[in-house]
């Protein structure tokens, strides 16, 4: 886990070491402030439920756009030669990669506090709802950041890792938005690997073990596929 | 801190990329892995760092099977790939501390292991530079401090000279032979020059198979006396290339024939003569009654480039 830890670093701070994040970052606070606002002087309503409503969307194009690069990047420097002849093992370089990713995506969410904050001086809010929205919002960018890393480690190029791990965050956002197209017998089951399903029960409060089941076992998966993609160079 | 390799081969799909190679590699040499580009001298390497696994055969590093224990052997090994990959956002010092963590060289002695090698690589004007700024010299240079960080027993550079200008080419050079003194050292080239001024020793590697071996003096010697005929001929329509290629061959004592070129007038012809047997004059006679007009002819001794030539063509 040492090891992890190292590359998290460094990684985090490649992030930030380019202008690429700050970007991001403003372009979110943005899109997210123009919902939140317009519902709280348009509609006169005291809730962070516009907010929450939009951020989903935004990580359709957000993961993909800050994940693509993870194993991409190095495959076409051709320093993931060097990473992968050092002392570590593959699946130790997998989960530093994801931490480092998925606490960007994290990170991009704290200044949204302020809305919480200013809603607060308004009026009463529900922090038990929003605590666990939250909570849904970074276990949903984990399975997305999961399916990024695995776009990436697939492709030396970063447009093709970008349009993957966006096509499959897709599928798994709108499979719950399908349903009434879908036979019955495969209802449910489209429903509980609908990403999208599981935020939803999230935000309204309830932390089910159910949701907790499917995001960390996806992301497990997921980041098991990532590894035997890295050893797939011995094959 | 040694390498032994045994046997070893390697699929592409099924092109077979390296075929049943066998050597060792004994402790202090510096070994020349030498061979034309495709031969498969960064697949060979690739395989002692466990980057890719061979399809057959073992490598032992230091006794220990590279398959077996992967992670004790990347422990021993310090490589520079070809290319010499960097990740260019990073500024010298930064990126060698991160080396020496993932070496898991322990935390109180990477300060000092990042001075050493900033010394001894002689980075000490750029290191607070990213790596995008430097010189493609100065690069290199990281690239081997990044690789001996962690002071590994056995070494591998993968063409660590390609790409450089001549002055930077011998500043690396000096380099390599000061870094490999206490070193197992391997080094893979195409280039002749840079094995007779590195190595001790020479692998000439070609097709994915082994077609030398042996100390550059040795495979001097081994090959010496034999003689090089170097022939210019001017053209003639009467006769195709394999014409005169089968009139030469039918010459005694000549045991090679090889056009190395064909321009617009003339052809050049590389002969092979058997061990101490002048054939010049047997050459110009088949020539004369060929009534072709020989334009230049002259005999050299054997260099180790002809070795190589020879050896990979």
């Amino acid at each position: 886990m040492k090891n992890s830890l190292t590359i998290f670093k460094r990684e985090l701070k490649s992030y930030f070491t380019s202008p690429v994040a700050y970007i991001i970052i403003v372009v979110f606070l943005i899109i997210t402030g123009w919902f939140f606002t317009s519902n709280l002087f348009v509609a006169g309503v005291i809730t962070m439920r516009s907010v929450f409503d939009i951020v989903p969307f935004i990580l359709l194009f957000y993961i993909p756009a800050i994940s693509m690069r993870t194993f991409s990047e190095e495959k076409k420097s051709g320093t993931i030669e060097l990473l992968l002849t050092k002392p570590i093992s593959d699946f130790e370089i997998v989960i530093g990669k994801f931490l480092s990713t998925l606490t960007l995506a994290a990170l991009t969410l704290v200044p949204t506090i302020v809305y919480v904050i200013s809603l607060k001086t308004l009026g009463p809010v529900d922090f038990g709802s929003i605590i666990s929205a939250y909570i849904g919002l970074v276990l949903m960018s984990g399975i997305y950041v999961s399916v990024g890393l695995f776009a990436s480690s697939l492709t030396e190029n970063q447009v093709v890792a970008f349009i993957v791990s966006f096509l499959v965050i897709f599928i798994l956002f709108m499979l719950n938005k399908i349903l009434v197209y879908v036979p019955a017998p495969l209802v449910s089951m489209l429903e509980y690997i609908s990403s999208d399903y599981h935020f939803s029960s999230i935000a309204r409060g309830v932390l089910d073990t159910k949701d907790l089941i499917y995001y960390f076992s996806g992301m497990s998966i997921l980041l098991l596929l990532t590894k035997t993609s890295l050893e797939s160079r011995k094959w | 801190m040694s390498i032994k390799v045994e046997n070893l081969s390697k699929f592409y799909g099924t092109q077979q990329a390296v075929k049943d190679i066998s050597f060792e590699v004994k402790t202090g040499e510096i070994v020349g892995f030498l061979g034309p580009n495709g031969a498969g001298k960064s697949t060979t390497m690739k395989m002692i760092t466990t980057y890719l696994t061979p399809n057959n055969g073992s490598i032992l590093v230091n006794d220990i099977d590279a398959q077996e224990n992967p992670i004790d052997v990347r422990r021993k090994i310090g490589y520079l790939p070809e290319q010499n990959p960097l990740y260019q956002e990073m500024n010298v010092v930064d990126y060698l501390k991160y080396t020496a963590e993932l070496q898991s060289v322990p935390k109180e002695n990477i300060p000092d292991a990042v001075k050493k090698m900033i010394k001894v690589c002689g980075l000490e004007e750029v290191k607070h530079k990213d790596i995008s700024e430097l010189s493609k010299g100065y690069k290199q240079r990281v690239g081997l401090a990044q690789a001996m960080i962690h002071n590994p027993d056995v070494i591998l550079l993968d063409e660590p000279t390609s790409g450089l200008d001549p002055n930077q080419i011998i500043e690396i050079r000096k380099l390599i032979r000061d870094l490999g003194k206490h070193k197992t050292l391997m080094l893979s080239t195409h280039i002749l020059q840079e094995v007779q001024a590195t190595c001790d020793r020479v692998i000439i590697i070609n097709n994915g198979e082994i077609v030398a071996d042996g100390t550059t003096d040795s495979l001097q010697k081994s090959f010496q006396g034999q003689l090089n005929i170097h022939i210019i001929i001017k053209k003639d329509p009467k006769y195709g290339r394999d014409k005169l290629v089968s009139a030469l061959e039918t010459i005694k004592n000549v045991e090679k024939v090889k056009i190395i070129s064909d321009d617009e007038n003339s052809w050049t012809v590389d002969l092979t003569a058997t061990k101490g047997i002048d054939v010049r004059e047997e050459i110009f006679r088949k020539i004369v009654s060929l009534d072709m007009v020989l334009l230049e002819l002259h005999q050299d001794e054997t260099s180790l480039e002809d070795i190589f030539r020879k050896l990979t063509t």
